[in-house]
C-alpha cells in the first residue's frame, strides 16, 4: 500500500472523530514540541526480516540506505547540548554499511546511545562482530520480542525467529548485557501479536522476565510495551482480517488526555535514511515530513526553530495516545501499569 | 432495534449508571476492586472472568475478556483450560442436580 492509500484509508477511520480535533479539544492547544532531546535516526529500511508488523515495511529487497554525509550531519546535530539520547532504528541498522563508524563517533560524544536490533542478524557471520561493537561503545540493545510464546512470535516475525532471538540474548548475556549488575542494557519491547492492545507494562515485564529465565535461561533489563501503529504491513493486515474498524474503534476509545500531553514527538525528532526530518518514525513511513514552515532537511537543521514546532498529526497519532499511551520508550503515562 | 446484540454495545457498558447513577458508580468500584490484582494475579482474575463469561454465554464478557487475556500474554491453550474447567463446572452442577431427581424417582417408584 502506497503513503497516499494509506493516508486516505487514515483519513476516514471508522466513525471516529479526528485526532487533531480530538487532541484540541481535550489539551485547548495544538499539538506542539517542547524540546529535543532524542535523535532517532532511522538508518535504513533494509533488513534481514520481513515481520508482519513491520509500519517500515522493511526487508531483504529494501535498498533505502543512509549514506555517512548523511549520518556525519547526524552526529553534528547530536553533538548539541540539548540532545541526550541518540535513538538508531531501521530496518536492521547493522545492514547501513556505516554503522560500526557511526558508533564509534557517537560513542565519544557520552550521550545516551540506543541500537533497535532484531537480535537474529547478530547470529550471521558477517554481523557478529556488532556485539563487540555494542559493548565498547557501551550501546543499548533494545530488541523487538513480541511474546515470549514462541509460535506468536514466529507467526508475526518469521519461522524459527524466536529460538534465533533467545540464541542472540544469550550472546549478548555472556557479554554482560541484561544482568543486573552490569551496565550494559538490554531491553525487550513487547507489540500484541494481533488486533489488540497492549497489557499493562509492569504486569508484562514481570511475567517476561519469569518465562524467558526459567524456560530459556536468559535475562534482560525493562520491557517496553508498544501499541500496534495502524501503519505499514500492519495496516494493510488489518484492513485484509478485517479488524481495521474494530482497531480504530479500540485506539480512539481508549484516548487518554494525559498520555497525549507525554507522546515522544513532543521530545524528539527522527531522521530518515536520505536526510528529511520528520516528527517521528511512523510520520516518516507515512512520508509526513516536518511542516508548518520549518527547515525539514538534516542539512538546514535548526534546533532553536525545531524545538517549539507544530508536530504534524494524523488518525494514526491515536495509536500513541490510547490506554497509558505509547512510545519508542514503552507507555508514556509515567507509574502506570 | 435490529439486534438483542450488538457488538458495538460493548462501548455502552460504561454508560449503565445511567438512571441510577448511585447504584451504577459503587457497582463499579465494587467491580474494579475484583477485577484487579489482589492476592490473585490479574492474570489469574482474568482466566476466571474469562471461564464465568463464557459459561453464562455473556457475548459482550467473551469479547473483553478474550482481548484482555490476549493483551495479558494468556496463551490460547491457557484460556481453553480455562473455559474447560468452566464447561466441567457447568457440567458436574447439572449432574450434582441428578441427585433430586434420583431421590424423587426412588421415593415415588414401587
Amino acid at each position: 500500500m502506497d503513503t497516499n492509500e494509506q493516508l486516505r484509508v487514515l483519513g476516514g477511520s471508522a466513525g471516529c472523530i479526528s485526532f487533531k480535533e480530538r487532541f484540541e479539544r481535550s489539551s485547548k492547544t495544538r499539538l506542539a514540541a517542547t524540546k529535543i532531546n532524542i535523535l532517532q535516526i532511522n538508518v535504513g529500511k533494509r533488513c534481514n526480516l520481513s515481520c508482519r508488523h513491520c509500519h517500515v515495511d522493511a526487508g531483504p529487497g529494501r535498498t533505502e540506505i543512509m549514506p555517512k554525509e548523511i549520518l556525519s550531519a547526524c552526529l553534528k546535530i547530536a553533538k548539541q547540548k540539548e540532545v541526550s539520547t541518540i535513538d538508531i532504528t531501521g530496518g536492521a541498522p547493522e545492514m547501513n554499511p556505516h554503522l560500526e563508524w557511526f558508533l564509534r563517533e557517537a560513542g565519544k560524544l557520552g550521550k545516551r546511545l540506543i541500537v533497535r536490533s532484531n537480535l537474529v542478524i547478530l547470529l550471521e557471520d558477517a554481523y557478529a562482530g556488532f556485539i563487540d561493537a555494542y559493548a565498547k561503545n557501551s550501546v543499548e540493545v533494545v530488541t523487538s520480542l513480541p511474546d515470549y510464546h514462541d509460535d506468536r512470535t514466529d507467526r508475526q516475525r518469521g519461522s524459527g525467529v524466536f529460538f534465533r532471538i533467545i540464541q542472540a540474548m544469550r550472546m549478548l548475556n555472556q557479554k554482560d548485557y541484561g544482568i543486573e549488575e552490569s551496565e550494559l542494557v538490554l531491553d525487550i519491547v513487547h507489540n500484541p501479536v494481533g488486533a489488540y492492545m497492549p497489557g499493562a507494562q509492569k504486569a508484562l515485564e514481570a511475567e517476561y522476565k519469569k518465562r524467558l529465565f526459567n524456560e530459556h535461561g536468559v535475562v534482560f533489563n525493562r520491557l517496553f510495551c508498544i501499541t500496534n501503529m495502524p501503519v505499514g504491513r500492519y495496516l494493510e493486515y488489518l484492513l485484509k482480517s478485517g479488524n481495521f474498524e474494530d482497531y480504530m474503534a479500540d485506539l480512539c476509545g481508549a484516548y487518554n488526555p494525559l498520555a497525549a500531553e507525554n507522546v515522544m514527538c513532543r521530545s524528539s525528532i527522527s531522521v530518515g535514511w536520505d536526510g528529511v526530518l520528520y516528527d517521528c518514525d511512523f510520520n516518516q513511513m507515512l512520508g509526513l515530513r516536518i511542516n508548518h514552515g520549518m527547515p525539514y532537511t538534516i542539512m538546514d537543521f535548526n534546533i532553536e526553530k525545531l524545538r517549539s514546532r507544530e508536530i504534524v498529526i494524523g488518525n494514526h497519532c491515536y495509536g500513541c495516545t490510547a490506554g497509558t499511551g505509547s512510545s519508542c520508550k514503552g507507555t508514556t503515562v509515567v507509574g502506570a501499569g | 432495534m435490529s439486534n438483542y446484540y450488538d457488538s458495538k454495545d460493548l462501548v455502552d457498558f460504561p454508560k449503565i449508571t445511567e438512571f441510577a447513577k448511585e447504584q451504577g458508580e459503587t457497582f463499579f468500584q465494587y467491580y474494579d476492586s475484583a477485577t484487579s490484582a489482589g492476592t490473585l494475579t490479574e492474570r489469574e482474575k482474568t482466566l476466571i472472568a474469562l471461564a464465568v463469561a463464557t459459561t453464562q454465554k455473556c457475548p459482550y464478557c467473551i469479547d473483553a475478556y478474550t482481548n484482555k487475556c490476549l493483551s495479558l500474554g494468556i496463551s490460547n491453550d491457557e484460556m481453553m483450560e480455562a473455559v474447560h474447567t468452566g464447561a466441567a463446572m457447568v457440567a458436574g452442577v447439572v449432574l450434582a442436580h441428578s441427585t433430586q431427581m434420583r431421590k424423587i424417582i426412588k421415593k415415588k417408584e414401587m
